[in-house]
């Protein structure tokens, strides 16, 4: 097993029950990263981020120094942090926003620097209720403490940050919908060009959108400096990310490990992390990055956990996430599941995306309560068809943004893995596992 | 259109509401915390609330009503005093999700999507609350509580039911109890004369 020695990056607090306070923040290094930034020009600190490779770690995967660098010159710019984490199975934002709210904070007030924002907003999902209670708390003590405000540590720079809460959309994870519901407005995706907000974002004012772990990193790089970053790692994905592990193992949990120098199986298997397949049953597949990535089998567990390595394999580490399914996972339900969560989630706006959500839901349906044809399979297929043309990874896109894109990924994996299981649901007329 | 009388929302949410306008360079991004905040109130945005919310925030009581029915959150109808949120998606189906609201529902004696008669509860399936390391997982008015089983589900209605667990969970519509301490500590014009020394003293090193 390679279970390397790599430090912890953004858990190394999570071990003490009062990780959320600024008195262990402070008593662990906290907000020294911030002070290093502030004595370094803005360009200095910006240089330093894009030199590391910071993979977005929301789900898209784009370098974070080279977002910021795509910002448009004005007078009025924006830092906004998504911490609307809802990609179903994905819950390692929602840990660090609960247990170091402080790190996400000095993360965001070194990015502001870097880029000069005016404000900052940070964005968490509403459901979050502690999440919201610790970020505010943090937020009001290290205003007390002059890390943010009017001339943070006498440096000369002062910024405002504001905690804002969603109020229950999975939509508004994408960025421009975020935007949008920040603005007060439903979460409608924006149709782009504009591609990045980085032209045009909040209030149409230039604007760099940022992922809660992806900022949370920023501290331990400011203070250990890009070289020990980046030999973390290998490739373009540098650094460790954090892995949310859930379904079928004995571990279920969230576990920081080095980039590339970790497999699935590793991270399945290993006891330091999930331990295996309770009562030692057999891999069926695992879902690599969220409900929108394609599936694995078993076949494809020495993967390395490295963002170009899962491209290259067909599927993607978006969003941190990785569900396991053993064999005694109906994968019939586990696709329908998946579908009627982008059905329930879709905003409406694309054709394809709200009606093929639908349809797609409900002959599947069918086909898990027995009631399905042999001709549902490939009418399924079709359907996926017309929602990302091809049915290929990465998808062709038909819609304003992903989530339509996204939708064919687990139907058409569990198809192409698994076909016997829809045509025994036709045949017997129901549901073989019961 | 009826000159609405205000008077609805108490004044300590009015007083937190305008602050909450403070914040946003524009009045209209304060809606969705307002929102949480009548229901805070109320549980649910009635439509007196509603009204006032779009006086808040310069908007019409339609567009408020638009808005607050797009998200999950926001209730245009009465709930119950406790919403139980029981997630059935992926990770916590594959760990007894749907078994569990099977469960949840014989306890409190109503489908999924309704209130009990006495106004206690509201059951609801929910998508994933970002808690999978402990599903199958529930929330009680946004508060968290996992590796739920039948036995402990039954003992949390129980000290819902007996006001002992006031504490950890408050009535539907609390979202927040930590408030802000002061509203924006920099005005504009700083911000503006800093980024441009900033940006003259990066223009002079290069």
């Amino acid at each position: 097993m390679a279970v390397t020695e790599a430090p912890r990056i953004v858990t190394s607090r999570l071990e003490y029950d009062d990780s959320f306070t600024l008195e262990r923040y402070l008593a662990t290094g906290g907000y020294d990263g911030l002070r290093k930034a502030l004595g370094m020009s803005p360009e200095e600190v910006a240089h330093e981020v894009d030199a590391v490779s910071l993979l977005g770690r929301g789900g898209a995967g784009f370098p974070a120094g080279r977002k910021w660098s795509m910002l448009r010159k004005a007078a009025t710019t924006y830092l906004v942090v998504n911490g609307d984490e809802s990609e179903p199975a994905t819950f390692k934002d929602h840990l660090l926003i609960e247990r170091d709210p402080h790190q996400l904070i000095e993360g965001v007030l070194i990015a502001a620097y870097a880029i000069q924002a005016s404000r900052a907003f940070i964005y968490v999902r509403g459901e979050f209720a502690l999440g919201l209670e610790r970020v505010q708390s943090a937020l009001n003590d290290a205003y007390e403490h002059g890390a943010v405000g009017r001339d943070i540590f006498g440096s000369g720079f002062s910024i405002d940050v504001v905690v804002h809460p969603g109020a229950g959309a999975y939509i508004c994870g994408e960025e421009t919908a975020l935007l949008e519901s920040l603005e007060g407005k439903r979460g409608f995706p924006r149709i782009k060009p504009p591609y990045f907000p980085a032209a045009i974002g909040l209030y149409g004012e230039p604007t760099v959108v940022n992922n809660v772990e992806t900022l949370s990193n920023l501290p331990w790089v400011m203070l250990n400096g890009s070289e020990a970053f980046t030999a973390l790692g290998a490739g373009r994905s540098t650094g460790t990310r954090l892995f949310a592990l859930a379904g079928h193992v004995r571990n279920p949990g969230v576990y920081e490990v080095e980039m590339v120098k970790t497999t699935f199986r590793d991270l399945v298997f290993a006891p330091v992390f999930g331990g295996g397949i309770p009562g030692d049953r057999e891999l069926k597949a695992i879902i690599p990055g969220g409900v929108s990535a394609p599936w694995f089998g078993p076949q494809h567990l020495d993967l390395p956990l490295g963002q170009d390595e899962v491209g290259e394999a067909g599927s993607m580490l978006g969003s941190g996430s990785i569900v396991v399914m053993d064999d005694t996972t109906c994968v019939v339900r586990a696709a329908w599941r998946i579908t009627r969560f982008f059905w329930r989630e879709s905003c409406g706006q694309c054709t394809p995306c709200r009606e093929g959500s639908g349809w797609l839901e409900k002959i599947l349906r069918r086909i898990e309560d027995g009631e399905g044809l042999e001709a549902d399979v490939d009418l399924l297929m079709d359907v996926c068809d017309n929602l990302a043309p091809g049915v290929s990874w990465p998808p062709q896109q038909t819609t304003i943004c992903v989530l339509g894109s996204s939708i064919p990924s687990s139907i058409a994996s569990a198809i192409r893995m698994c076909r016997d299981d829809f045509l025994v649901h036709v045949k017997d007329g129901g549901c073989p596992y019961g | 259109m009826t000159p609405s009388g205000g008077g609805h929302l108490s004044e300590d949410i009015v007083a937190r509401a305008r602050e909450l306008v403070g914040l946003y360079p524009h009045p209209r991004s304060a809606l969705i915390p307002i929102c949480h905040l009548a229901q805070e109130q109320d549980g649910w945005l009635c439509p007196e609330a509603i009204d006032e919310i779009a006086e808040l925030v310069g908007l019409t009581p339609a567009e408020v009503l638009g808005t607050a029915s797009f998200y999950e959150m926001l209730h245009t109808e009465p709930v119950g005093t406790y919403v139980v949120s029981v997630c059935t998606n992926i990770a916590c189906m594959l760990r007894g999700a749907y078994e569990l609201l099977d469960h949840i529902e014989g306890t409190l004696g109503i489908r999924s999507g309704a209130t009990t008669a006495d106004g206690m509860f509201t059951l609801e399936e929910t998508e994933c609350i970002a808690d999978c390391g402990r599903a199958p997982c529930l929330a009680v008015n946004h508060r968290f509580v996992g590796d739920v089983t039948p036995q402990s589900f039954d003992t949390l209605v129980d000290g819902l039911r007996a006001g002992t667990l006031a504490d950890d969970i408050p009535r539907h519509g609390t979202l927040v109890r930590v408030r802000r301490q002061g509203g924006l500590r920099v005005d504009e014009t700083t911000i503006r004369s800093e980024r441009e020394a900033a940006a003259a003293t990066a223009g002079g090193q290069a």
